[in-house]
């Protein structure tokens, strides 16, 4: 075993991230020599991958923001993605908006009202959750909050099916599908559009937790949660802050891709839930840059291996990732906060 | 012998009178549902929940003894089914290899045990030094994995087809006699002995017999050095590794030997079903498996089995019947208006099909926060559960 003991500790250490890095290079220069081969398709390829990448990186932030609070890998995140697309149907509904309308000013104001209340509503619906099933066990052993992480992601789920059934649902298709062609590179208003909004939310998530109080707080919860409390900090006030966050995220995030793929599923939260942490993973989970880095990159390798590998091999390239990040560089690409206890 | 002073502890103890009840229960069974029901079907169903018994032991191992999280347990059940139906049909006959193997079943079964053990090993070998979230993430992504692999490997494994007409398990030789379709007596070999799907009590035996294996070693590992290591590795692994506990190499053991159960289960369960699908091993599977220990009582033996039982009698009886018998009960009452399709609401046949997620969500999330233990609970991990930690381990998935 002591063999054993120091290949393990080699692996984690100067020669993981040598390893790492090295795979990093071979990516890139594979998808370089992609892009000698056909300059238009890798640009198509990275489109997509930047566009399913916003919304990663966006679930992603919730995923990594409480975990860097509470330690606690919030298995029901991705279903939070759901509600949010879900949730937005008879939102949508109400406006009179059931299906393909013409995009106009009106629409846009619709639209955003719509992604505002999802927001609020799936904020609020996670901070029933975390009262109820993760507060409790706050000092319960680690796994107990994780088990009943992936008790409320099935309630949520059977919730969702209970609702509306084993079926694809149809979202209705607002933002118009015009493509901006320059020569052999296209790009779409919808991927424009859906990284626009992803931006504008993780700035001002940014500039919140940089500069508000209540974002102070969150990172000082984060740090050292008995001496927070000393400092007056209201932790239970705090961490249900940052459930409302990264639900609100999620929630957004749902929209958008209903509105970018135009179809839903109650068990999409699943794997793109999965997909996501994934990226939190990727790119140091607890770090909110990671997150957002970790999301684009891994829409870019998802898009890539869909493209030039196969459609079919794609997950499992994805949870190949994670197992080898987790196994040679666990701190991620931008490094994660290590809990000093 | 046993003295005296042995037998009483061994009397007094709750499990000893659980494991009794169990036994006599499952050596009646087979009569008395066959008498009260006229056939066989309730048996060969149980025989079908003994491979959910054998999954709940062996992740019990893991989850309850070591207390690392496994979420891709369905992964090591789906290497083990591969196993014995690769080399039990004519599968690699189509394959690369143009030649097919039909192993026997009984050494098929172990062969299977190997391999899952071995993969879990695998697994576990770079893994386990994460920390316990880690490890179900990790874990589960090896679940996802794992299937796709079999999905895809289309030219070895049949791909979404299926592997189908798997040999079931014969025996070398046998005495047909009254008891099986009333054959007079004689004794067989060869391919009349083999164990058919009609007739599941043959089946039914075996489960059981791997099933009493299977404790018996399980609770043998558990009072054993290696099971107070686990103990001690679950409750805080810093002082277990500076108490001179090798912390890798135990909860190697314990992933490994937990998958070794689910080869087990695998090889039989392909062998009983004749078809193994990717289908069968999705992420459902690993938390049905993990809902039965966590209700049945992390860590206790018989609270897991009796757990594996109450779940599967849930999930595949009780809520496949509920539908027609929910249909039944509205139209005696007179609500037959309750079965018909109107706008969101799908009917009440459809409705209390959709009902399965939702209802094992619901004992995870209440019997986490209202009896952590379980129903019949290991008195060690309850006063874990319930006063919890004060400092949960220290060791860090950022090594050094």
């Amino acid at each position: 075993m002591k063999a054993l003991d120091s290949i393990r500790s080699t692996f984690a250490g100067d020669v993981g991230t040598a390893i790492f890095s090295g795979l990093g290079v071979v990516a890139l220069a594979w998808l370089v020599f992609l892009g000698i081969q056909s300059p238009s398709g890798l640009f198509q390829t990275l489109v997509i991958g930047v566009a399913d990448g916003s919304i990663y990186a966006l679930i992603a932030l919730g995923y990594t923001m409480v975990y860097g609070i509470i330690e606690l890998i919030n298995f029901a995140h991705g279903d939070i993605f759901t509600l949010g697309a879900f949730l937005a149907v008879p939102i949508l509904g109400f406006f009179g908006i059931t299906d393909t309308v013409p995009f106009t000013p009106v629409i846009l104001a619709i639209l955003v009202v719509t992604v505002i209340v999802v927001m609020l509503l799936n904020g609020l619906i996670n901070i029933t959750i975390e009262r109820i099933a993760y507060r409790p066990l706050r000092n319960a052993p680690r796994l107990a909050p994780l088990i009943t992480a992936i008790g409320m992601s099935f309630i949520l789920e059977g919730l969702m099916f209970i609702w509306r059934g084993p079926f694809n649902l149809i979202f209705p298709d607002l933002i118009p599908d015009t493509q901006f062609t320059f020569g052999a590179y296209s790009i779409g208003v919808k991927d424009i559009f859906v990284v626009v909004t992803a931006l504008i939310l993780v700035t001002i998530l940014s500039l919140f937790i940089a500069r508000t109080k209540l974002g102070k707080a969150m990172r000082a919860t984060a740090q050292d949660k008995q001496a927070a409390q000393l400092m007056g900090i209201n932790i239970d006030r705090t961490i249900a802050a940052t459930f409302f966050i990264g639900a609100a995220l999620a929630g957004a995030g749902g929209v958008i891709y209903g509105l970018y793929f135009n179809t839903i599923r109650f068990d999409l939260g699943f794997s793109a839930g999965l997909i996501a942490f994934t990226a939190a993973v990727f790119g140091g989970i607890g770090n909110i840059q990671g997150a957002a880095l970790g999301g684009l990159l891994i829409g870019i390798i998802q898009a890539a291996s869909d493209r030039y590998i196969s459609g079919s091999w794609t997950n499992v390239v994805i949870f190949g990732i994670l197992i080898l990040v987790l196994v040679v560089r666990p701190t991620g690409l931008l490094g994660m906060r290590v809990p000093e206890k | 012998m046993i003295s005296r002073a042995k037998l009483r502890a061994w009397s007094r103890s709750p499990n000893a009178v659980v494991y009794a009840l169990l036994l006599l229960g499952a050596l009646l069974f087979p009569s008395i549902s066959s008498f009260a029901v006229g056939n066989n079907t309730l048996v060969g169903l149980v025989a079908d929940a003994g491979v959910w018994i054998l999954l709940a032991i062996g992740l019990n191992v893991v989850v309850g003894f070591a207390g690392l999280l496994d979420l891709g347990y369905a992964a090591f059940f789906a290497i083990g089914a591969y196993t014995y139906a690769l080399f039990a049909s004519e599968q690699l006959g189509s394959s690369p290899l143009h030649h097919s193997f039909h192993l026997p079943f009984w050494l098929m079964l172990f062969v299977g045990m190997l391999v899952a053990a071995a993969s879990g090993a695998i697994l576990g070998f770079p893994t386990l030094r994460l920390r316990g979230d880690y490890l179900a993430i990790v874990t589960l992504g090896f679940g996802e994995i794992v299937p796709r692999i079999f999905r895809n490997l289309d030219q070895w494994t049949g791909g979404v087809n299926a592997i189908g007409g798997i040999d079931p398990p014969t025996l070398p030789i046998c005495i047909t006699g009254p008891w099986s379709f009333g054959n007079d007596l004689a004794i067989k070999t060869g391919v009349d002995c083999s164990f058919s799907t009609s007739d599941p009590t043959a089946y039914y035996v075996l489960m059981l017999l791997l099933i009493i294996g299977s404790v018996i070693l399980v609770t043998n590992l558990q009072k054993s050095r290696l099971g107070r290591a686990w103990m001690a590795v679950r409750e805080d692994e810093v002082a277990a590794s500076a108490m001179g506990v090798n912390t890798v190499s135990i909860k190697l053991l314990a992933f490994s030997i937990g998958a070794a159960f689910s080869g087990f289960g695998g090889a039989y369960y392909g062998a009983k079903l004749s078809l193994v699908s990717p289908d069968n091993f999705e992420f459902i599977v690993s938390i049905t498996v993990l809902v039965m220990v966590v209700l049945g009582g992390m860590g206790n033996i018989p609270g897991v089995i009796l757990g594996a039982l109450a779940i599967y009698f849930i999930e595949f009886k009780f809520l496949i019947d509920l539908p027609a018998n929910a249909v039944n009960i509205a139209n005696a009452v007179g609500l037959q208006s309750l079965d018909v399709k109107n706008g969101d609401w799908p009917g009440l046949n459809d409705f209390v099909q959709r009902l399965n997620f939702l209802v094992l969500g619901l004992i995870l999330v209440v019997m986490m926060l209202l009896r952590p233990e379980g129903i019949l609970p290991s008195r060690i991990r309850a006063q874990e559960l319930k006063r919890g930690v004060s400092d949960e381990a220290v060791s860090d998935v950022a090594a050094t």
